[in-house]
């Protein structure tokens, strides 16, 4: 019965959401700000029905209801509870409501936000984000229902994919899909200034804060993705430019090229159509990625399982939001652009210009790479792969740039820097990095490499000149938007740091060890003390014992490496045993039982891993700090008294 | 109008088609690399008799059959009535490569299941097998009359495949070779 | 289907183990950067450096003999591609087939960068009397504060 309801609530969600999408539209069209006024109300109801929706097929999960389809395939009565709950996103049906829900989740936001907008840009935005709305429920319910009836019913679940099995699920994918439909917002706000013909600076102010925190929300969402990947395959990787990976780092880069030019149309009036062009593409990306993961495209380690009909759906449904959309940029944006205002290569939207072309050369490498194979396939070039060592030799010289320009961010004034004025405050940020950046490679770890040093160096530079930049206007208040830029600036260079020292002095070894032996790698010594067996909940473990210590032969830690077996799936999964600190990770994954007994053993020696997702922590945070500017908040009551004000002068 | 503000649409014109090709298409099914290339040499012995030795020759001359399989293979027993089927027709030589065994358990399956090979070459390191790009057992060749790979299947043969796929394909190159 | 048989050989296929030949500091460092190229075959999406199946075994083992019987990295290339095709290898090798994926970027950076360089000239043609910025401003009042 509750499931039977949540199924009607989606319908009604759908019904509300047509409402959303054409009556405000039609509003705006024939001026009635009565028909402008539904968006509201219908925003808010279609979010109250999918929240209801969700929340009987979590009921239904809990329940252990497994007449329905998607918790019969999908969980299992030993299934701890809170897998359970995070089941309902567990695969594409319970995922698809997830995006949704969010997605009215966003509206709603946008809605409550919105009595600063003008009556017809807020009508105009919420239309928009009701279209993608119908669209999406319009495909949950035909092709992806997660309510459907199992008949008969099914006695037991066939269990959750263990490999989700893991806290990182509950997390990673909600916060993932925040970011992804996060952009669909600067989308909508994108399309209103299409349909209005206005990008002036008001608009970037409404559009900024929204923009900055779906960012926060994929910054984090891809970093626990990373952490999660390292933790769980047990391959000691954090990144594998797996197609899923780059289809939400896509979104990312293009995301992050809009939050840097959205400053630039603020605070100088220009760049406006490039502005609204990154809009549609950090969305669209998004879109892709939908596509690319739950069409079956392309191999991937974590896609779904895949159905043509949803292929072919979701492909229509891009073509008709991002081609249409970019039909209307190639009729609408020309009247956007405002004259040539000047562009100096030394000043701060000349440096914002070279981030920009970076950031969209780059988005646009990795989707030439991840799509490449498919290229190949259609002009009858044979079958190929295009994997990490690829993507590590394109992407690296275009991020290298990337990450010194950051370092200029801000001492670079608008409008017009001197020369003098960058050497005055950077010649000691510079100094401060070189001596970092040799010292750490060199002094710490013993040996150098020229590519670590400069990896090193170039990292200390973003952390170094964020610094200054604090130092600089420590007479002046910071705001929040400055420490959001200084601490995201810091964090991209603590993520460099990691990223090179763990890529340039991590070992791994295979080890094939008998009970009591062991082995010794990067100057520490792993001993296979025992294996036992555990059961789990809903597995039943070989649990590893494997002990650590240094090289005078004290104890550091003892840690649990597992293979587990799901009985239900049949799969066995591997547990790396991680000992962690911010200087390295020392990871054990279980191989093999050997047939002389003991086990074989993989052995990761990690330097400074933990650092590549402090970096992303860091940007997450920076991108909140920036979104809470009270800024955008007085902004917003300045220009609703104006907006009071001016509807008093017109009422009278 | 500008070009540049019509060039992402074009763009996305031209990835909506790529992404529609792609639709149709199988991104786990590969082509085989051998395909239309001479059979790899080999030089090993015969899983039933260990004295003998069993090489490529043995295809020459005429159009044959060279199935991979092992008896921990589950999906080799399923296709296997099928593979006898097809040595029993008569219309080519069936032969068996015995991939990454044991011998006196290969042995024991063939007793079991029956044995429709002329001749079973043994790998036990599987050096042939990755000679011949195997990937997944249990993999079928058809090797014609010139010893030229011209065919491959991955995965067990189903009675759709044999029926209408290798037995015509054996029919035609017969005929190419008479 | 793909990973049940991959199962299958996780528990049945047994691996044909014998002593990795000793390779010496600089042979060691091509061996892993081979590995860390050259995909699975029978896992849905992974190096053979990071897969557990008993083929990537065999030719993680396969890679490191041909190294120590002085094989060039190109030769052992050859060697897998001829058996599996160009598929098998995760940085595809420049040619026909593949000028557009590795000029692609550079191409796309250099008309990027081309056009900023335009955006700049023109701009830089038209000189407006430069406005004193924030900095100079800064440092005026900090001058004059210190005087």
């Amino acid at each position: 019965m509750i499931v039977e309801l949540g199924h009607f609530a989606l319908v009604l969600a759908l019904c509300l959401s047509l409402v959303q999408a054409i009556v405000p539209m039609l509003g705006y069209r024939t001026g009635r700000t009565d028909l402008m006024g539904m968006a509201m109300p219908a925003a808010s109801g279609q979010f109250v029905f999918l929240a209801l929706a969700f929340a009987a097929l979590g009921w239904a999960f809990l329940q252990n209801d497994f007449s329905v389809a998607y918790v019969a395939a999908n969980s299992n009565t030993e299934l701890p509870w809170y897998y359970r709950l995070a089941a309902i996103w567990g695969a594409h049906e319970g995922s698809l409501l997830l995006w949704v829900t969010m997605l009215a989740g966003w509206s709603l936001a946008v809605a409550a936000f919105s009595r600063s907008l003008p009556t017809d840009v807020a009508a105009c935005v919420l239309a928009v984000m009701g279209m993608v709305s119908v669209g999406f429920l319009l495909f949950t319910l035909g092709t992806s229902n997660p309510f459907e009836r199992l008949f008969p019913a099914a006695a037991e679940g066939r269990d959750l994919n263990p490999l989700l099995q893991d806290p990182g699920l509950i997390i990673h994918p909600p916060l993932l899909y925040m970011g992804y439909v996060g952009f669909a917002v600067a989308f909508a706000f994108a399309i209103t200034a299409l349909i209005t013909g206005r990008v002036d600076s008001a608009w970037t102010r409404w559009t900024r804060p929204w923009t900055t925190a779906a960012w926060s929300f994929l910054t984090i969402g891809i970093t626990l993705g990373s952490w999660w990947a390292y933790n769980e395959l047990g391959w000691g990787g954090w990144w594998f430019w797996d197609p899923v990976e780059n289809a939400s780092f896509m979104p990312w880069l293009v995301g992050t090229a809009l939050i840097h030019s959205l400053a630039v149309t603020e605070k100088r009036g220009i760049f406006q159509s490039w502005t609204v062009l990154l809009a549609i593409s950090a969305f669209a990306l998004s879109l892709l990625g939908t596509f690319l993961v739950r069409s079956g495209v392309l191999v991937s380690v974590h896609a779904f399982a895949t159905d043509p009909a949803r292929g072919i759906y979701i492909l229509l449904f891009f073509a008709i939001v991002v081609g249409g959309s970019l039909l209307l940029y190639a009729a609408r944006a020309p009247k956007l652009a405002r004259g040539d205002t000047p562009v100096k290569a030394l000043s701060r939207e000349g440096l914002l210009l070279l981030n920009n072309l970076f950031l969209v050369v780059s988005a646009a490498a990795v989707l030439l790479g991840t799509l490449y194979p498919l290229v190949a396939d259609a002009l009858g070039l044979g079958r190929i792969s295009v994997g990490p060592p690829y993507f590590n030799t394109v992407f690296v010289p275009l991020t290298v740039p990337l990450v010194i320009l950051c370092g200029f961010g801000g001492a670079m004034a608008w409008k017009r820097t001197r020369w003098q004025v960058l050497r005055d405050r950077l010649w000691l940020p510079a100094l401060a990095a070189t001596v970092a950046g040799v010292g750490l490679s060199w002094v710490t770890l013993g040996t150098g490499g020229v590519v670590a040093t400069a990896g090193c160096m170039v990292g200390f530079w973003a952390i170094a000149t964020a610094m200054e930049e604090l130092w600089y206007r420590r007479r002046t208040s910071w705001s929040r938007g400055v420490l959001g830029m200084t601490m995201a600036h810091a964090g991209v260079g603590v993520m460099v740091i990691g990223i090179t020292l763990v890529t340039a002095f991590g070992l791994d070894r295979d080890a094939s060890l008998a009970v009591g032996e062991s082995k010794t790698m990067a100057g520490y010594r792993f001993t296979l003390e025992g294996t036992e067996e555990q059961s789990g909940p809903n597995y039943i473990a070989q649990v590893g014992h494997v002990a650590i210590s240094d090289g005078d032969g004290n104890a550091i830690a003892t840690v649990h490496p597992e293979k587990r077996r799901y009985p239900t799936r049949g799969n066995v999964m591997t547990e790396s045993g991680v000992h962690s600190n911010l200087f390295r990770d020392l990871y054990v994954s279980l191989g093999e039982p050997l047939q002389q007994g003991g086990w074989s053993l993989r052995l990761f020696y990690r330097p400074f891993v933990l650092w590549v997702w402090l970096g992303g922590l860091l940007m997450m945070l920076g991108g909140i700090l920036a979104t809470t500017d009270p800024r955008y908040r007085r902004l917003r009551q300045r220009e609703r008294q104006r907006a009071d004000s001016h509807a008093v002068a017109a009422g009278a | 109008m500008r070009l540049s503000f019509v060039l992402p649409a074009l763009v996305v014109v031209v990835l909506i088609g790529l992404l529609g090709y792609g639709l149709t298409r199988n991104p786990s099914e590969l082509p085989s690399a051998l395909l239309d290339q001479p059979a790899p040499a080999f030089s090993v012995a015969r899983l039933e008799a260990p004295d003998q030795l069993i090489t490529q020759e043995a295809f020459a001359g005429r159009v044959a059959v060279f199935n991979v399989w092992a008896s921990w293979c589950v999906a080799c027993r399923a296709e296997h009535a099928l593979i006898e089927e097809l040595a029993e027709r008569g219309e080519v030589a069936v032969y068996g490569l015995n991939y990454k065994d044991d011998r006196t358990t290969a042995m024991q399956w063939l007793d079991r299941y029956g044995d429709p090979f002329v001749a079973s070459a043994f790998d036990p390191r599987g050096q042939v097998g990755i000679d011949y790009g195997v990937a997944a057992v249990p993999e079928t060749f058809i090797i014609d009359a010139e010893g030229i790979i011209r065919f491959k299947q991955v995965g067990p043969v189903d009675r759709e495949t044999l029926e209408q796929t290798l037995l015509p394909l054996v029919a035609r190159l017969k005929k190419e070779a008479a | 289907m793909k990973v049940l048989l991959s199962v299958f050989f996780l528990l049945l296929g047994g691996t044909a183990v014998a002593a990795p030949p000793a390779l010496d500091e600089a042979q060691t460092h091509r061996y892993h950067q081979l590995i860390d190229q050259v995909r699975c075959l029978v896992c849905q999406n992974r190096t053979i450096a990071e897969s557990d199946a008993p083929l990537a075994a065999d030719l993680r083992d396969i890679i490191g003999r041909q190294i120590a019987a002085g094989r060039s990295n190109e030769e052992i290339k050859n060697y897998l591609v001829q058996r599996y095709g160009e598929w098998v290898l995760y940085k595809p090798r420049f040619s026909a087939a593949t000028w557009i994926l590795w000029l692609g970027p550079a191409a796309l950076l250099l008309a990027a960068l081309v056009s900023a360089i335009l955006l700049w000239r023109r701009t830089g043609r038209r000189a407006e009397p430069p406005a004193p910025d924030e900095d100079s401003l800064a440092r005026i009042l900090d001058d004059e504060r210190r005087s």
